[in-house]
C-alpha cells in the first residue's frame, strides 16, 4: 500500500561535541546548515561524572570525547544563536542529568524561551551506566531518586521533553544478545516507572502521561533482519507492559518511541572503509518497518575504531540518512512486514525469550537488585566472552578482520591523520575560563543556592527547582555533584568478571596453559597480572575480556574495575606483587595516564615490571608509548586473545630472566 | 611478600629463614602482636564489603590494618580471579592499610600456602590482620586454626542456618555478623535463627558466648558494635590466657600441615609419623617457622637429600 503522503523522516542527528562550548557551538551550527535536523550533545567525561575541569580526576580528559560544561556561561556559549524553542536537543547525560537539564532550562530562560516549549531528551538512564557505560557517580538509590525527580518535574513543567531515554543501545555494545537487550531494557523501564508511581507527588491520573513521555534508545547491529524484528518485538512488549502493569488506557501513550545509534562494537579497525557498508545496512534495520521505525537516528562514522571522527567523516554518515530518507522510496509505503509469517514468528520468539529473562530479573527484585547482585552484568560479560570467542574461532565472520583479510592499502587511511585530534590547549583554556567565572560570580548567591539544594534533598523535595536556581546563581558542575557525593559517597558497580566455567580448551588454549604453567615454575608461583583502567574512561569490555582470558590461560588476575587513579594502580601493583601490568584505555587519554603510571612505577621501584597497553591507540602514539617503556600496544585489530597472552607470557619470562 | 609465595626450593628455604628471624624478633616483644581475625561466610555474603566498612572504622580509631584475601583457583586452568580487592576500597591511597590477594591454588580448604607466613609478617607491622576466605564447610575449620578470632558473615535468607548447623560450622566462629541488615525483616529472622541455633550447640570456648550482630556494610549500621565485639573477644583471649593457646594451636597446624604437604606421609614417617610431628610442632615456639625449618632439615637428612 502506498501512502497518500510521503512520511516525514525521522530526526537526523550526529553525536558530537569536543574541545570547548564555543568550538562545539560552531560545529553544531555547521551541522544544522548541512541539513541535520536535531542536535545530539556529547559531553566530556568530567562533565558526565560531575567534576569541574580543574579537578585532579579531569586531568587529560577535558574537552576530549565531548564538550566540557562547568557552568551556565558554558551552556549559553554552547547554544549561542541556536534558538532553543525551535531546537530538538538530545543530551547524552546521566549521573548529572538533573544538573545539565537545569543548565539547559536556565539557558532557555535567559534566551527568553518558556521551558514548556523545550523539546528534546536527557538520556538520564543510570542502570545502563552501572551495566555498561560507566559514567555513574552516586549509588543506585539516590541516582534513581534523581531520575524520578526529573520525570515528576518535567511531566508538567516541560511537557514536550523526554526526561529519560531507556537505553538498550549500550547493552548491545557491552555484548548483550538480542534477548538480553530487550529484557534488560524492559526491566530498567519497569524500575523507573515503579519508582515514579510510588511517589506521593505523582497522582495516579498523571501516570499515563508519564508513560507517554518515556522513550527508548536502541542499538541496531549487522544482523539487520533480526534487529528489525527486535524493534517490533519491543513495541509490542511495551504496549503490553504499559497496559497490564500500569493500566494505561490510551493507546497513544503506550506507543513505543525510540531513537537509535547503530552498532559501533562491530565496526573494525581493519579495512575501516567496510564500516560504511555496515552502517548503511544497520540503518535499514531500524527504518524499514514503518510500524517500528525510529524517531531519531544517529550514525557513527567509518573511522569509529580508529579514533574520533572529523567533520567530513560525520558528514558522510549524515548523507547516508539523507539519501535513505529523500532519495529512496522508503517513506512512501505502509508497513512492509505486517502479515509476514516469517517476521511474526521471529517477533513472537524474541518476545517469549525476553519475557522469560525479564521475569527472572523481576523475581530477584527488579533491575536495581540485578545491578547490585551483578546478575545482569555477569550475563553481559559472558555474552561478550562468547562473542569474542566466536570471532576468534571464525564462527562469526567479520570481513576484513578474521576473513578476507587480504587488502590493498586503504585509500582512506593513507597518508595524513584520519581522525580528529583535540587541541592540546583545550584543557588549559577551559580551566582558565572556569577560574575567571568563579572569580566574578556572586559567592553568597552560590552558597545560598547550594544550601537550597541540600535543604531540598533533606526535605525530600524535588531537586529540580533548586538545581535550576543553582544554575542561575553560578554553581559549577563539580559543586552540584559534590553535594550528592558528600551525602551519598562514591559508588563502584560490580565488575561482572566472575568465575564462569572455563571454556572447553581448544588446541591453542591447551598449549598456552602449558606455557603459562612452565612460566609459573620459573617464577616460583603462577604469573600474576594486574589489569588496570586508569582515568575516567568507562570502556570496560576490553579489560573484562582480558581479565577473563588471563584466568583461563592460568594466570592469577587482579582487576578492580573502572576509574582508578594512576597512584591506585601503582599501589595495587606493589601490594599484590604482580608480574605484569596491563592497562586498558579507549578514551584517548592514554598519553597522560600511561606516563603517570610509568612514572609512579619508577618511583615505587617497580620499573622492571613490564607494562602493556591496549585500546584505541593511534600508531604514532603507540610509538611514543613504546619509547617511554611500554612493552606492547594492542588495538582492536588484535582480536586473537591467545596470541596476546602468548606474547605476555614471553614478556614476563624475559623480565624474570633479566 | 613475593618471597613468601615463591615455591622454588631455594626461595622457600630463604623465606623460612627470614621468617624465623622475624619470629625471634617478635618473641622479644612483650605484647601479643597484632590481632588476627579470620572472616568467612558463603560467597556473596558481603565479607569484602563488610571488611571495607570495618577497616574504615578501625582506621578512624587509629589502628593500622593488614589484609590477606584468598580466592579459589580454577581446577581446569589453574588461574584465578582475585576479586576481593575491588570491594575493599578503603585501603586505596592509605599507607595504613595493606591488601594482598592470594589464590588458593591446589588447596581446597579456602587458604593458600602463603597465608600463614603472610599473616605472620603482617602481624609484625600492623595492629590488626584480617584474612578473608570464602567458604561454607571445611574452610572454617582450617582458618579457625590460624586466627585468634573467627568472624562469620551470614546473609539474610532462610535455610542457610539449618545447613550451617548440620555442617558443624557454628562451632568455630567467635563472632557472628548477619550482614545486609538494611534489607529488613529477613535479616532479623536470620539473626534470630542463628542465636537459637547457637544456644543449642556446644562452643569450643566455654567462657565466651559468641555474639550475633545485625550489621549493614551498606548503611554502616552495627559496624561500631562489630568492631567492639572483635576487640572484646581479643580482650577475653588475653585475659583468659586463651590467646597463647590459640597461637600454639596455629603453630601446630601450620608446622604439621606444611611439612605433610611438602614431604608426604613417607617423609613424615622418617621422624616417627604424624603424631610425633604434631607433638614436636606443639612443643615448638613462636609462629613455628624455626620449628618447621628444623624438622624439615631432619626429614631431608633422613630422606638422604642434602640439607
Ligand atoms: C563499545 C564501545 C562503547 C560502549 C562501552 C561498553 C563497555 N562497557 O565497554 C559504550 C556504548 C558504553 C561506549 C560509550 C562511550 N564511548 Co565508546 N566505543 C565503543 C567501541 C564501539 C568498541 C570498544 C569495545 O568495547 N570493543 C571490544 C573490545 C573487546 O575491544 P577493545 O577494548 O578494543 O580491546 C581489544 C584491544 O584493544 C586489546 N585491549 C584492550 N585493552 C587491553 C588491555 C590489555 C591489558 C591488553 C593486553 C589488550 C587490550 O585487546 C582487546 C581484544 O582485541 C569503540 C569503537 C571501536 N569500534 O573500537 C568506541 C570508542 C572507544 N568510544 C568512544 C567514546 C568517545 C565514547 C564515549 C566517551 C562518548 C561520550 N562522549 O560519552 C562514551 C562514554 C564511555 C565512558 N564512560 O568512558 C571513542 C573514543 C575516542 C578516542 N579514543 O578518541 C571510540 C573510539 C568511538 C569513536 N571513534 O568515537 N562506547
Ligand atoms: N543490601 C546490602 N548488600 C550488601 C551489603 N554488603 C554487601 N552487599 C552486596 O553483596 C554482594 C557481595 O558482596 P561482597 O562483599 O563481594 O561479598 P563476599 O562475601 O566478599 O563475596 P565473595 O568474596 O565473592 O565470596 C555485593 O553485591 C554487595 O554490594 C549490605 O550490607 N547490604
Ligand atoms: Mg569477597
Amino acid at each position: 500500500m502506498t501512502l497518500p503522503h510521503r512520511d516525514a523522516p525521522w530526526v537526523f542527528r550526529t553525536y558530537s561535541g569536543h574541545t570547548s562550548a564555543r568550538a562545539s557551538n560552531e560545529l553544531y551550527r555547521a551541522n544544522l546548515a548541512k541539513g541535520q535536523t536535531g542536535l545530539s550533545v556529547a559531553f566530556d567525561l568530567p562533565t558526565q561524572t560531575g567534576y569541574d575541569s580543574d579537578h585532579a580526576l579531569a586531568r587529560g580528559e577535558v574537552g576530549k570525547v565531548g564538550v566540557p560544561i562547568c557552568h551556565i556561561e558554558d551552556m549559553q556559549a554552547l547554544f549561542e544563536s541556536i534558538p532553543l524553542g525551535r531546537m530538538n536537543t538530545s543530551m547524552t547525560i546521566n549521573a548529572t542529568a538533573a544538573w545539565l537539564l537545569s543548565l539547559y532550562v536556565a539557558t532557555a530562560e535567559r534566551q527568553g524561551v518558556d521551558p514548556r516549549q523545550l523539546s528534546g531528551t536527557t538520556q538520564n538512564d543510570i542502570i545502563k551506566e552501572y551495566l555498561s557505560r560507566g559514567t555513574y557517580a552516586f549509588p543506585p538509590e539516590p541516582s534513581m531518586r534523581l531520575i524520578s525527580d526529573m520525570i515528576a518535574y518535567s511531566v508538567d513543567a516541560m511537557p514536550k521533553w523526554n526526561p529519560i531515554n531507556i537505553c538498550s543501545y549500550h547493552l548491545q555494545e557491552a555484548g548483550a544478545t538480542t534477548v538480553q537487550e530487550i529484557a534488560y531494557a524492559m526491566a530498567n523501564a519497569i524500575a523507573v516507572l515503579d519508582a515514579v508511581r510510588a511517589r506521593p507527588d505523582v497522582p495516579a491520573s498523571a501516570l499515563s502521561r508519564v508513560v507517554g513521555r518515556i522513550s527508548f534508545f536502541l542499538n541496531a547491529g549487522i544482523r539487520f533482519v533480526e534487529e528489525m524484528c527486535k524493534c517490533r518485538a519491543m513495541a509490542e512488549l511495551w504496549d503490553e507492559i504499559t497496559r497490564d502493569r500500569y493500566g494505561v488506557a490510551d493507546a497513544r501513550e503506550r506507543r513505543f518511541r525510540y531513537g537509535v545509534q547503530v552498532n559501533s562494537l562491530g565496526l573494525t579497525e581493519s579495512q575501516p572503509e567496510n564500516n560504511i557498508i555496515r552502517i548503511v545496512l544497520e540503518a535499514l534495520g531500524v527504518t524499514l518497518s514503518r510500524n517500528a521505525r525510529c524517531r531519531a537516528l544517529q550514525l557513527p562514522a567509518w573511522n569509529e575504531a580508529l579514533g574520533l571522527p572529523r567533520r567530513w567523516d560525520q558528514q558522510w554518515s549524515l548523507r547516508i540518512q539523507q539519501i535513505l530518507a529523500y532519495e529512496t522510496d522508503l517513506l512512501e509505503y505502509a508497513d512492509l512486514f505486517d502479515g509476514s509469517p516469517v517476521v511474526a514468528e521471529r517477533v513472537t520468539e524474541l518476545k517469549r525469550a525476553a519475557r522469560e529473562e525479564l521475569e527472572r530479573v523481576l523475581a530477584m527484585g527488579g533491575a536495581v537488585a540485578a545491578v547490585e547482585n551483578a546478575y545482569m552484568k555477569r550475563r553481559l560479560v559472558e555474552s561478550q566472552t562468547a562473542r569474542l570467542r566466536a570471532i576468534e574461532h571464525g564462527e562469526i565472520q567479520v570481513v576484513g578482520l578474521n576473513c578476507f583479510t587480504e587488502s590493498e592499502p586503504s585509500a582512506l587511511t593513507e597518508g595524513a591523520h584520519s581522525i580528529l585530534r583535540v587541541d592540546e590547549f583545550a584543557e588549559r583554556d577551559q580551566i582558565e575560563r572556569l577560574r575567571a567565572f568563579r572569580a566574578k560570580r556572586g559567592e553568597a548567591d552560590v552558597q545560598a543556592a547550594l544550601q537550597g539544594l541540600r535543604d531540598a534533598i533533606a526535605n525530600g523535595a524535588n531537586v529540580m527547582p533548586a538545581s535550576i536556581r543553582a544554575a542561575h546563581a553560578g554553581v559549577t558542575t563539580g559543586e552540584w555533584a559534590g553535594v550528592f557525593r558528600t551525602l551519598y559517597g562514591e559508588y563502584r558497580a560490580p565488575t561482572g568478571v566472575a568465575v564462569s566455567a572455563a571454556p572447553a580448551a581448544d588446541h591453542t588454549l591447551a598449549e598456552l596453559r602449558k606455557t603459562v604453567k612452565q612460566l609459573g615454575d620459573q617464577l616460583g608461583r603462577p604469573p600474576k597480572i594486574l589489569v588496570g583502567k586508569p582515568g575516567l574512561d568507562g570502556h570496560s569490555n576490553g579489560a573484562e575480556q582480558i581479565a577473563v582470558r588471563a584466568r583461563d590461560v592460568g594466570m592469577e588476575v587482579v582487576y578492580e574495575g573502572i576509574r582508578l587513579t594512576p597512584e591506585e594502580i601503582v599501589q595495587s601493583a606493589r601490594d599484590e606483587g604482580v608480574h605484569v601490568i596491563g592497562l586498558s584505555i579507549l578514551s584517548g587519554s592514554h598519553g597522560v595516564l600511561v606516563m603517570d603510571v610509568l612514572e609512579g612505577l619508577r618511583r615505587a621501584g617497580l620499573e622492571r615490571v613490564p607494562v602493556v597497553v591496549g585500546g584505541i591507540i593511534p600508531d604514532d602514539d603507540a610509538a611514543k608509548l613504546a619509547e617511554a617503556g611500554v612493552k606492547r600496544v594492542y588495538t582492536p585489530k588484535d582480536f586473537d586473545l591467545n596470541r596476546i597472552f602468548g606474547e605476555i607470557a614471553s614478556l614476563v619470562s624475559e623480565a624474570a630472566a633479566a | 611478600m613475593n618471597l613468601l609465595d615463591d615455591r622454588r626450593p631455594g626461595r622457600r628455604e630463604a623465606a623460612l629463614g627470614l621468617l624465623a628471624t622475624l619470629e625471634r624478633a617478635a618473641a622479644a616483644q612483650t605484647n601479643a602482636g597484632a590481632a588476627r581475625i579470620g572472616i568467612t561466610g558463603a560467597p556473596g555474603a558481603g565479607k569484602s564489603t563488610l571488611l571495607d566498612a570495618l577497616v574504615r572504622r578501625l582506621r578512624a580509631r587509629g589502628q593500622t590494618v593488614g589484609i590477606v584475601a584468598v580466592d579459589p583457583s580454577s581446577r581446569v586452568s589453574g588461574g584465578a580471579l582475585l576479586g576481593d580487592r575491588a570491594r575493599v576500597r578503603s585501603g586505596a591511597r592509605d599507607r595504613g592499610v595493606f591488601f594482598r590477594s592470594m589464590a588458593a591454588r591446589e588447596r581446597l580448604g579456602g587458604l593458600a600456602d602463603a597465608t600463614w607466613p603472610s599473616m605472620a609478617v603482617l602481624s609484625a607491622v600492623f595492629d590488626v590482620v584480617f584474612v578473608e576466605t570464602v567458604g561454607v564447610g571445611q574452610s572454617e575449620a582450617e582458618v579457625t586454626e590460624l586466627v585468634d578470632t573467627l568472624l562469620f558473615v551470614a546473609q539474610p535468607g532462610a535455610g542457610d542456618v539449618l545447613q550451617f548447623m548440620k555442617a558443624g560450622i557454628l562451632e568455630h566462629p567467635d563472632v557472628f555478623a548477619v550482614n545486609k541488615a538494611d534489607v529488613g525483616a529477613a535479616a532479623e529472622r536470620t539473626a534470630g535463627e542463628l542465636a537459637a541455633g547457637l544456644s543449642l550447640g556446644a562452643q569450643a570456648d566455654a567462657d565466651w558466648r559468641p555474639p550475633v550482630l545485625l550489621v549493614s556494610a551498606r548503611d554502616g549500621r552495627g559496624i561500631d558494635e562489630l568492631a567492639d565485639a572483635l576487640a572484646a573477644h581479643r580482650a577475653h583471649l588475653v585475659a583468659s590466657g586463651e590467646l597463647a593457646e590459640r597461637r600454639r594451636r596455629a603453630r601446630t597446624a601450620y608446622v604439621s600441615d606444611t611439612l605433610e604437604r611438602r614431604y608426604g606421609s613417607f617423609g613424615v614417617e622418617r621422624i616417627g609419623g604424624r603424631e610425633a610431628l604434631r607433638a614436636r610442632a606443639d612443643a615448638g615456639h613462636g609462629a613455628g617457622f624455626e620449628t618447621a625449618l628444623a624438622i624439615g632439615r631432619e626429614i631431608e637428612a633422613a630422606l638422604g637429600k642434602p640439607a
